[in-house]
């Protein structure tokens, strides 16, 4: 049972004091215990850190007849990490035409994650 | 040449002008001009695509256009008058400022009022004196920022990050989700020079090294970078065609020594009192051009003081300020503003020379007495005087912050 149990450290970023905690889990993946953290939200981050991480992505995409070349967006929440760079894949296809309005969907429903690529500034 | 007439003239419409003149706008200022170099509003916000921005101030995560983006609206909805593309010269020995563009040539500005936010600038390789050849692939990482943010160049492929500042480290992310391999971020202080945040979200989530300690001791290439020399606890090279650097941000000031204004060397900005006025009546200053600020917020918060002051010196220039000297004690790097005039309220902002755990900051006669269980020069302590602290404050000569282990 133990034979495959092992841990993950995270520095959590929840305030400045940054506490490294560490995830214990068993052979299923399942948490077993969690150490380090000097409070309540310390846990909760490492825990979802561990199960399952999301970011917001920020990037730019494409854009003709604006004043500058590239348009900043946004997903509108956060994704799962390790599809980061799949949403890049998507991001870096698009080629758009001004006008845009900060807010204007880009891309809806990037990867069918339920998340929409915004615009982030009116260009 | 044209000549403009105006309550207050704010320089430098990036977080800290916008701020300021919205603040003064809504006081009852009528004639406020606000004049940047670039044609748009937003300075720097622009190419900060990241989000993270108005946290503090608005409970929002927003990235750096949205955040520049609810200042410009505002903006747009007064009667503020903003003159883009146009670069403040000159500030003539009886006030005046010197603008110019190339619609009205130059411009000559008598302002009651003026409020420099300027910003700041990057320091270079020249100024942190790593030896080599001088190839090109060499870039400040706001540069690179901009390039690929706004216009849409890959600075490189290989790349090596020169300190661990926010902007390096946001860059060293923002390359790699562009297709470049960041070889390394080196350190030559024992500890990150940004947020914690980013050393998580943008170095640890992309498995890109960070070497403490370490500094760039020589760079390789003729025509082009093709590696450097990375040395501290071990001495080794790394193949790149780009290097960023971050390492620092000096207030940009050269108007204020026109007035001229003497320069604090610890902040790089010129001395200023708690309603972020200067040593010269009826001339203010906010934001990264006082002294550089971690987060946009602060930068917006201290617009809004210094945008207040200048309304009120409008108002009424006789004013009688008595200002209280702060001093710097043990262990504090940066403590500004360095005098208190208020009587209401007023925030001083602390840095530490360097890491700490379970410290207290504590002042002359007790009056602020802070524990902390953690503090980082990468991140500045707030200290808030309320007016009977201030009433305290105003019966001594100076007032002295240490700090110290508990």
């Amino acid at each position: 049972m133990s034979e495959r149990s092992s841990e993950r450290k995270f520095t959590c970023i929840m305030c400045p004091l940054g506490c490294e905690v560490t995830v214990k889990n068993d052979a299923g993946g399942t948490i077993t215990e969690v150490l380090g953290n000097k409070c309540k939200k310390g846990e909760t981050y490492a825990r979802d850190e561990f199960t399952r991480p999301m970011r917001v992505l920020t990037s730019t995409v494409s854009i003709d007849g604006a004043q500058f070349s590239r348009l900043p967006v946004r997903t509108s929440s956060a994704v799962p990490k390790d599809r980061i760079f799949k949403c890049m894949g998507e991001i870096e296809k698009i080629k758009i035409k001004a006008p845009v309005k900060a807010g204007d969907i880009i891309l809806k429903d990037i990867l069918g994650l339920n998340v929409d690529l915004i615009a982030t500034r009116d260009l | 040449m044209l000549k403009k007439n105006a309550d207050i003239i704010v320089i430098g419409a990036g977080p800290g002008g916008m701020a300021a003149a919205l603040k003064a706008n809504e006081l009852g200022i009528k004639k406020i001009l606000l004049v940047d170099r670039l044609p748009e509003m937003g300075g720097i916000l622009q190419q900060c695509i990241h989000n993270g921005f108005g946290l503090q101030m608005f409970k929002k995560d927003w990235t750096g256009p949205e955040y520049a983006d609810h200042y410009i609206k505002k903006i747009n909805n007064t009667n503020i008058e903003v003159l883009l593309n146009t670069m403040a010269l000159e500030i003539t020995k009886d006030g005046r400022v010197i603008l110019s563009n190339s619609t009205d040539g130059l411009i000559e500005v008598t302002a009651k009022a003026k409020v420099f936010a300027m910003g700041c600038r990057e320091r270079t390789r020249q100024q942190v004196s790593i030896p080599g050849t001088r190839p090109s692939g060499i870039f400040t990482a706001g540069v690179a920022q901009r390039f690929v943010n706004i216009e849409g160049y890959m600075p490189g492929k290989d790349v090596v990050v020169v300190g661990s500042g926010d902007i390096g480290m946001i860059m060293a992310r923002r390359m790699t989700l562009e297709g470049a391999k960041v070889h390394a971020v080196t350190e030559v202080l024992p500890y990150p020079g940004g947020l914690t945040r980013n050393v998580v979200q943008c170095l640890q989530d992309y498995n890109i090294p960070l070497y403490l300690n370490h500094n760039v001791v020589e760079i390789y290439g003729k025509d082009r970078v093709e590696g450097v020399k990375i040395s501290g606890e071990k001495t080794f090279d790394v193949q790149c065609d780009t290097l960023l650097f971050s390492v620092g941000l000096i207030p940009e000031n050269e108007l204020s020594r026109m007035v001229p204004l003497d320069i604090n060397p610890i902040t790089g900005g010129p001395y200023i009192d708690d309603t972020y006025e200067t040593t010269q009546e009826g001339v203010f200053i906010c934001g990264n051009a006082a002294f550089v600020n971690d987060l946009a917020d602060y930068v917006s918060i201290e617009a809004e003081i210094a945008g207040e002051g200048a309304a009120n010196y409008v108002s009424n220039p006789l004013r009688n300020k008595v200002g209280v000297e702060i001093v710097a004690g043990e262990n504090v790097r940066l403590l500004v503003p360095n005098f208190i005039t208020r009587n209401d309220q007023a925030t001083l902002y602390l840095r530490v020379k360097e890491p700490m755990l379970d410290v207290k900051i504590v002042s002359t006669d007790g009056i602020v007495a802070l524990k902390k269980q953690i503090v980082k020069p990468s991140e500045m302590v707030e200290i808030k005087l309320n007016s009977e602290q201030l009433a305290k404050v105003k019966k001594l000569k100076e007032l002295k912050i240490d700090v110290g282990k508990i």
